[in-house]
C-alpha cells in the first residue's frame, strides 16, 4: 500500500530539487521543513475537529497557496471538509483571479467569495477616494459581515510571524470577539501550542498554521510540493510607476499623479494583495530556485518592501489586527 | 559545573530546528542579545533596522536599540518592557531556530511557562553587575520543571565589570549549584557575553582570553535536542479519514501527532483506552508513503483490521516496555495562568491529546514557593502559582509522567465559564 496522497496540481519532488537540497544546509532546511510541515497538518485537522464551521481564506497569495496545499494534504485522500473564501477587494490582479478559479476546478474545493464592492454598494463601508486610495482596510468589514454570513466559527488564514511585529505576539488560535476585534493583552495562553478553541455563539477563531514559518520555508515548500502560483511570483514585463520608493503596475486601479512617468521594468511580486498598494519588485527570478536565492540573499521585508499601507506607522499592523484584519 | 560538550556535544547527523526560551529580570538585556541575534545572523532587514533606528531617536535612546526589533507591541515600546511571548526566527547554515522572547516580571511567569513549553533549552540571563536574583532560581526552576533540556547562562553586561573573571565564575558556580538540587536538573553552561557590544555572541571575544568554551551561536548550533527518554510510540488520534467514494472508498485511516516514540510499518499496536490489538498497515506523512515515523511526525495510520477508533483514542505500540498510564485520576504539577482562583472542588473543561472532558480538582497538595523552592501547604492556587493538584477526569486518558514524555503527559484546563485557558498541567502520575 505505497498510495500517494498528493493532492491534484502537485507532481512531488521535481527531479532538479536535489540541486538546492544536497547541501548539509540544504538538508537543515529540509528537516526544519518537515517539522514545520507536522506542526501547520497538525493544527489543521485539530481546528477542523473541534470546530463546527470552519473556513479557509484563500487570496490567491504564496502563502494561502501553501495554506490550502497542506489542508488538501491534511484530509488527503478525503475532500477538504470545509469551503474556502476569497475576500475580493475588486482591485484584482487578473493572473490571481485565473489562478484562483483554476485551483478550485482542479482540487473541487468549494468557493465563497466576500466582495468588497458588494460592501461599499450596500453602504457598509465609505470607500476613500484620491489617487492613493486603498481598499485593504475595507477588507476587514466584508471579512467580519461574511464570517457572520455564513456562521463561520473559525477562519484559518495563512499570517505568519516573522512578517510583522503585531503577528509575532500573534498566538495560533487566536480569539475574536462578537465585533471581531483581537485583544492583544487578553488572549489565551497557548502553552506546548496545545490548541482551546471553545468559543460562545458569535464569537470566531483565526487560526494560523504557518505562524512560524518564514518567507524562505514558504518558497521550500513551493518547490518541495510543486506548488502552482500565480504567474505575477515570477519574473515578468510590466508597465509600473515608481511612487515611495515602490513600484506599483499601472493599468489598473493605481491612478497617476501628476508627473508620475510610467515605464517597463522587468519586475516579480513577492506578496499579492491589493492592486492598488501591493508593490512589484525587480527581479529577473524566473522559476522556484531562482527566486529561493533572491528571497535567501534579499535585505528588506517582503512587507516592507511591497506593501505601502503597513509602512505608514509603527502600529499600522497591530491597529488593523485590533479591528478585524487578517 | 558542565563543559560545552555536556550539552552539545560535536555530532555530524542532521540536527532539528532548536526551540530556545529566552528568559531573565527586566533590563537584563534579553531583547538586545536578541536583536543581536538576529542582527548579526543577518536576519534583520534593512527596513526593520531603518525604523529601529528612527523609533531610538524617538524614545531618545542614544545607541540604536536593538530591543526594539523585539518588542512588538505599542504598549510594550511605550513602557519599555516585554510583556507577552513574542517568537523571533533565525537561521545560520547549520540550523534553523524558533526563539521564545518571553517577559521577565514575576506577574507574567504564566507566560514564562508558556515560551518554556516548547523550548529545548531555556537561555537566563543574568546582569553581571547583580549577580544571582531570585527572578534567575524562578526562570530556572520554571524552565526545568517545563523539561528544557539543558540550561545557558548567559553573564551580560560583561563590559560594565571589566570582564572580570572571578565574578563569572561566582554567577555560574551559583547556578550550576542551584539547578543541581532542583528536583529535574539539567546540565548547565554559562558564557560571559556583551549583547550591547557582540562579544561570546556570535563571534568569539579577546576581553575574555581566559573563556576557553564556545560563542553563545556556536553552542546553540550544536545543542543536543534528542528526546532523553525512550517510550513506546503514542499516536493521538484526531480523525477519522473515510473518503466516501470514488478511487478512494475503501480507505480508511486514522489522521493523527506521534506524540512519542516511533511507529513503524509492521507494528502491533493497542487502540486505548479500550485495549483492541491490530497492526499497523501502512503510514502516510504529508502525503506521502513512510515505513517509519519519528515524534512529532503529522500522520494518517492505516491498520490492518477492522477496529473501531475515534477521536481521542491513542494507538500505543504493544511490546511497549513503557506502557503509558489509563486512567481518571491524574496527579500533575500545574501552572494557574487566570485571576480566579483555583479551588478544591472546582470544575473545569480538560484537554490532554485529542480528548477533552470534564476535570474537577480533588486536592491541593501544595504551592511551589519559588523563591525559597519550599513547598506551602494551601487550599488555592493564585494567578502565576505553581502547584501540584489532584483531579479527577470525566473521562480516561491515554497519558503519561510528564518526565518520562512530555508530549503525552501534558493538559490544559479551561475555564467554563468564559472558555479562557486555565492552567498548564504536567502529570507525575496516573491512576484508574
Ligand atoms: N553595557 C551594556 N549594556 C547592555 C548590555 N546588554 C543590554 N544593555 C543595556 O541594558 C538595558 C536593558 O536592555 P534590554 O535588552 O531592553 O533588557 P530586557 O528588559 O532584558 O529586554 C538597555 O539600555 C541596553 O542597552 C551589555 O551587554 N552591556
Amino acid at each position: 500500500m505505497s498510495t500517494d496522497l498528493e493532492p491534484a496540481g502537485s507532481r512531488g519532488a521535481p527531479a532538479d530539487s536535489r540541486g538546492a537540497l544536497g547541501t548539509t544546509a540544504a538538508a537543515q532546511a529540509s528537516l526544519h521543513l518537515g517539522a514545520l510541515t507536522d506542526e501547520a497538518i497538525t493544527i489543521i485537522r485539530e481546528v477542523a475537529a473541534e470546530c463546527e464551521n470552519p473556513v479557509l481564506l484563500f487570496s490567491g497569495g504564496k502563502d494561502s497557496a501553501v495554506l490550502l496545499h497542506l489542508a488538501l494534504l491534511a484530509f488527503a485522500p478525503a475532500r477538504l471538509p470545509f469551503p474556502v473564501m476569497h475576500v475580493d477587494t475588486g482591485h484584482n490582479f487578473a493572473e490571481v483571479i485565473d489562478y484562483r478559479d483554476r485551483f478550485v476546478a482542479q482540487t473541487g474545493v468549494r468557493l465563497v467569495v466576500a466582495s468588497v464592492q458588494a460592501s461599499i454598494d450596500s453602504g457598509r463601508v465609505v470607500e476613500d477616494t484620491g489617487p492613493r486610495a486603498s481598499r485593504n482596510r475595507l477588507q476587514s468589514v466584508t471579512l467580519l459581515d461574511a464570517i457572520a454570513e455564513h456562521g463561520f466559527d473559525a477562519a484559518f488564514g495563512g499570517g505568519r510571524r516573522d512578517e510583522d511585529k503585531a503577528r509575532a505576539k500573534e498566538r495560533i488560535l487566536s480569539f475574536r470577539d462578537r465585533q471581531g476585534r483581537w485583544d492583544p493583552r487578553q488572549q489565551r495562553p497557548e502553552p506546548w501550542g496545545v490548541l482551546n478553541a471553545r468559543i460562545r455563539k458569535g464569537e470566531h477563531l483565526r487560526a494560523f498554521p504557518l505562524s512560524n514559518w518564514t518567507e524562505v520555508d514558504i518558497w521550500n515548500y513551493i518547490a518541495l510540493h510543486e506548488v502552482e502560483l500565480p504567474t505575477i511570483y515570477y519574473s515578468h514585463t510590466r508597465t509600473v510607476v515608481e511612487r515611495d520608493g515602490m513600484l506599483l503596475s499601472v493599468g489598473g486601479p493605481v491612478v497617476l499623479e501628476p508627473g508620475e512617468e510610467p515605464f517597463d521594468a522587468v519586475v516579480r511580486y513577492r506578496t499579492v494583495g491589493d492592486a492598488s498598494c501591493t508593490g512589484a519588485v525587480e527581479s529577473t527570478a524566473s522559476t522556484v530556485w531562482d527566486v529561493i536565492a533572491e528571497v535567501a540573499a534579499a535585505r528588506i521585508t517582503e512587507r516592507g518592501a511591497t506593501r505601502a499601507d503597513d509602512t505608514f506607522s509603527e502600529s499600522a499592523m497591530e491597529d488593523r489586527k485590533r479591528e478585524g484584519y487578517f | 559545573m558542565s563543559t560545552a560538550t555536556a550539552i552539545a556535544p560535536r555530532r555530524t547527523g542532521q540536527l532539528g530546528t532548536l526551540r530556545i526560551a529566552t528568559a531573565g529580570s527586566v533590563d537584563d538585556g534579553k531583547s538586545t542579545l536578541i536583536g543581536r541575534l538576529l542582527h548579526d545572523t543577518k536576519t534583520v532587514f534593512e527596513d526593520q533596522l531603518s525604523a529601529v533606528v528612527k523609533a531610538s531617536r524617538r524614545y531618545g535612546d542614544g545607541e540604536t536599540n536593538l530591543a526594539l526589533l523585539t518588542d512588538g507591541l505599542r504598549a510594550e515600546r511605550e513602557q519599555g518592557i516585554t510583556i507577552d511571548v513574542a517568537h523571533r526566527y533565525f537561521a545560520t547554515t547549520r540550523r534553523s531556530f524558533i526563539v521564545a522572547d518571553t517577559p521577565g516580571h514575576a506577574q507574567y511567569t504564566r507566560n514564562m511557562v508558556t515560551g518554556a513549553s516548547t523550548a529545548d533549552v531555556a537561555i537566563v540571563l543574568v546582569d553581571a553587575r547583580h549577580g544571582v536574583v531570585e527572578q534567575t532560581r524562578r526562570h530556572a526552576f520554571i524552565a526545568t520543571l517545563l523539561g528544557v533540556k539543558g540550561i545557558v547562562v548567559a553573564v551580560n553586561k560583561m563590559d560594565l565589570i571589566d570582564w572580570d573573571e572571578n565574578e563569572f565564575t561566582n554567577i555560574a558556580k551559583e547556578v550550576d549549584e542551584y539547578v543541581r538540587a532542583l528536583p529535574t536538573p539539567v546540565p548547565v553552561v554559562a558564557i560571559p557575553l556583551s549583547a550591547l557590544l557582540g562579544d561570546n555572541v556570535v563571534d568569539g571575544s579577546t576581553h575574555t582570553p581566559w573563556y576557553d568554551g564556545p560563542p553563545l551561536l556556536e553552542l546553540l548550533e550544536e545543542f543536543d535536542n534528542q528526546p532523553r527518554v525512550e517510550v513506546g510510540s503514542r499516536v493521538h488520534v484526531q480523525r477519522v479519514i473515510r473518503p466516501q467514494g470514488g478511487e478512494f472508498a475503501d480507505f480508511r485511516g486514522y489522521a493523527g501527532v506521534l506524540a512519542g516514540g516511533s511507529l513503524a510499518v509492521g507494528d502491533a499496536v493497542i487502540v486505548q483506552p479500550a485495549g483492541i490489538r491490530t497492526t499497523v498497515a501502512a503510514l502516510h506523512r504529508a502525503g506521502k508513503p513512510v515505513e517509519v515515523a519519528e515524534i512529532g511526525h503529522a500522520l494518517v495510520v492505516e491498520l490492518a483490521d477492522t477496529v473501531d477508533v475515534a477521536r481521542g483514542d491513542v494507538l500505543v505500540t504493544a511490546d511497549s516496555t513503557t506502557a503509558p498510564g489509563v486512567g481518571e485520576t491524574v496527579e500533575a504539577d500545574i501552572c494557574w495562568m487566570i485571576d480566579q482562583p483555583l479551588t478544591v472542588g472546582s470544575r473545569w473543561w480538560f484537554k490532554h491529546g485529542s480528548r477533552t472532558g470534564r476535570a474537577t480538582v480533588v486536592a491541593i497538595d501544595h504551592r511551589h514557593d519559588l523563591a525559597t523552592l519550599d513547598r506551602a501547604p494551601t487550599d488555592q492556587l493564585g494567578l502565576n502559582d505553581l502547584g501540584h493538584v489532584r483531579l479527577h477526569l470525566s473521562e480516561p486518558v491515554v497519558a503519561d509522567r510528564y518526565v518520562d514524555n512530555p508530549d503525552g503527559g501534558r493538559l490544559i484546563l479551561i475555564d467554563e465559564a468564559t472558555n479562557t485557558t486555565a492552567a498548564a498541567a504536567m502529570v507525575t502520575s496516573i491512576a484508574p
